[in-house]
């Protein structure tokens, strides 16, 4: 692992909130290509840090790199066109719009800036990205008629169509049924393949069937990081977040 | 037909309709109908930024004011002729858009309200304070020698009843198909879709603030067009239209005619404007039936007249 570079590194990086300091002084690397977990108990700071990754929220000190540039002051508008994606908890979708549009709204911001007419490659990208995640034949519906398990696919597909290089999805199985976290788990492999994900998520069986490497949060800091068979066996980890021993 | 090429003909129908109503209508309708197509395009600039981008101003009468004051303190004092001085209203306008924005935009809601209206108020004591050079509520009335157009080699006067009605439409024309191609834009979508959820579009890589300010910007040129075409093609410019009551008047017509739909400002004017004529020729409480209708109204059509049309009937409707 080591051997790989690091696409994203967090220094010393910490955010408080009056007395309690949510994220506190973590360091934090992702390396590219990995696939990694982000873990630990209702309020130990999971989402916060990864806010303060993607610029949702800026940090009280410590800095964030992306391939070794300092882009802590960027404003989050910049970290996701410098391929920082972010999926949301609570599903965010446009409901009014047709689940082709609301890709589509992730896929034109690319070429905005390059002001080449390109109806047609945004069509092709957002159609690319809802076959992708099994949402092509509800292209033309509205947003919000669809299920609760395949508005989170949208959330997912607009992620995809920024075609991001590291790709952050936060507790992306809430709510799902069985059947639908057996299909997330082999949408996220096989996106796993091309771009660096990292997972915030309290399904635990997602999360050994996904993650290559976990970290484990609690009160703010970093508990534990390592392999899967590492954390099981870490008895921190073991007290802070599994309860007893499985 | 493809759903643009229809509202596109739907559009052009409209024009040609208004036209005609041209060599149709007696004096006196054609003469409201002169000031309502002016007003309109007001209305179209305020619903760029209130219906499609979501920014609930009640300072749009500052830039309609200044777009009649640019025009008309420079035709009255300076002597500038027709073309300059619309430039000067067009441009007092903007500018004035730039700075507001860049300071409004920190704030949202009900703070975005306030810090609208202080900025209208401040504008608006202005032009009470400067009494010498705008004479305040009397208002400034424009000789006849800053009302005369030339046009191809042609020289038109705009106390002509004729030449103002077909000027007001040529406005309207131009700011409505401009309009419709707008938010038929990538940046008309990015729009619509910021005022549905500004966090999520932040998060796709949108720069929130950048297209919130383009849109107020562009929403004031067009209010600040409406002023001056006003001032120049009716010869007057007063205090009055720089109060709060021309910071209301717009957000009424755009919700009656239909938020977010660029037909909508032109219904909705035309609807208050007679509405108000009709009913104050029978009774002095003409503002209760006025008030009755407009809350029968809301509550029947809660989207606007051109926003129940495309909810009901004709769904491509932009």
């Amino acid at each position: 692992m080591a051997a790989l570079r690091p696409l994203l590194a967090t220094e010393r990086l910490s955010r408080s909130f009056g007395g309690l300091k949510a994220v506190d002084n973590v360091d934090f690397c992702l390396a590219e290509g990995e696939t990694r977990a982000l873990i630990g108990p209702n309020g130990a700071g999971k989402t916060t840090l990864v806010s303060l990754i993607c610029g949702r929220m800026p940090a009280s000190t410590g800095r964030v790199l992306l391939e070794g540039r300092d882009i802590s002051r960027l404003p989050a508008h910049k970290r996701v066109r410098q391929g920082i994606a972010y999926t949301f908890q609570i599903t965010s979708i446009f409901a009014n719009l047709s689940v082709l549009d609301n890709v589509a709204l992730a896929a034109q911001r690319q070429f905005l800036d390059e002001r080449s007419s390109s109806r047609g490659r945004v069509e092709q990208i957002s159609l690319d990205a809802l076959a992708q995640v099994g949402l092509a034949p509800y292209a033309l519906q509205r947003a919000g008629s669809l299920s609760y398990g395949h508005q989170r696919l949208v959330e997912v597909a607009m992620g995809l169509a920024l075609r991001p290089r590291l790709l952050i999805l936060d507790e992306p199985t809430q709510g799902l049924s069985d059947g639908e976290i057996e299909t997330f788990i082999a949408l996220i492999r096989a996106v796993g393949e091309f771009t660096t994900v990292l997972l915030i998520e309290h399904n635990m069986d997602v999360v050994m069937a996904l993650a290559e490497r976990i970290t484990v949060m609690d009160q703010g800091r970093v508990l534990a990081e390592g392999t899967r068979d590492e954390i099981r066996a870490n008895p921190a980890v073991q007290r802070a977040y599994l309860g007893s021993v499985r | 037909m493809t759903p643009g090429t229809k509202a596109l003909w739907v559009h052009l129908c409209l024009v040609v309709l208004l036209f005609a109503l041209n060599f149709l209508l007696p004096e006196y309708h054609r003469g409201i109908l002169s000031r309502v197509m002016v007003l309109s395009v007001f209305a179209m600039g305020y619903n760029l930024a209130f219906g499609y981008a979501g920014m609930l101003s009640l300072g749009h009468a500052m830039f309609f004011a200044a777009g009649l004051y640019g025009a008309g303190l420079t035709a009255y004092h300076l002597g500038w002729s027709v073309w300059p001085a619309f430039g000067a209203g067009f441009a007092a306008g903007t500018i004035l858009a730039v700075i507001a924005g860049i300071l409004a935009l920190r704030t949202k809601g009900v703070a975005f309200m306030i810090v609208t209206l202080m900025f209208a108020q401040t504008f608006y004591l202005a032009t009470l304070y400067f009494t010498t050079y705008t004479r305040g509520e009397e208002g400034l009335v424009l000789p006849q020698s800053a009302r005369a157009l030339s046009l191809f080699g042609i020289s038109f006067s705009l106390t002509d009843p004729t030449v103002r009605y077909m000027l007001a439409l040529v406005l309207l024309a131009l700011v409505l198909f401009a309009l419709l191609l707008l938010v038929r834009s990538s940046f008309g979508r990015a729009l619509v879709a910021i005022r549905e959820n500004e966090e999520r579009m932040r998060m796709l890589g949108y720069d929130v603030f950048a297209n919130k300010l383009s849109a107020l910007i562009v929403s004031a040129a067009v209010c600040a067009s409406a002023g001056a075409a006003y001032a120049l093609l009716f010869g007057y410019a007063g205090s009055g239209f720089a109060s709060i009551q021309y910071s209301i008047l717009p957000l009424l017509w755009v919700l009656l005619g239909g938020a977010a739909t660029t037909l909508g400002p032109i219904f909705g004017t035309l609807f208050m404007f007679y509405a108000v004529d009709i009913t104050s020729s029978y009774t002095d409480a003409y503002m209760v039936v006025v008030g009755l209708a407009l809350i029968l109204l809301i509550l029947y059509f809660p989207k606007g007249i051109a926003g129940a049309i495309r909810e009901r009937w004709l769904p491509w409707l932009p």
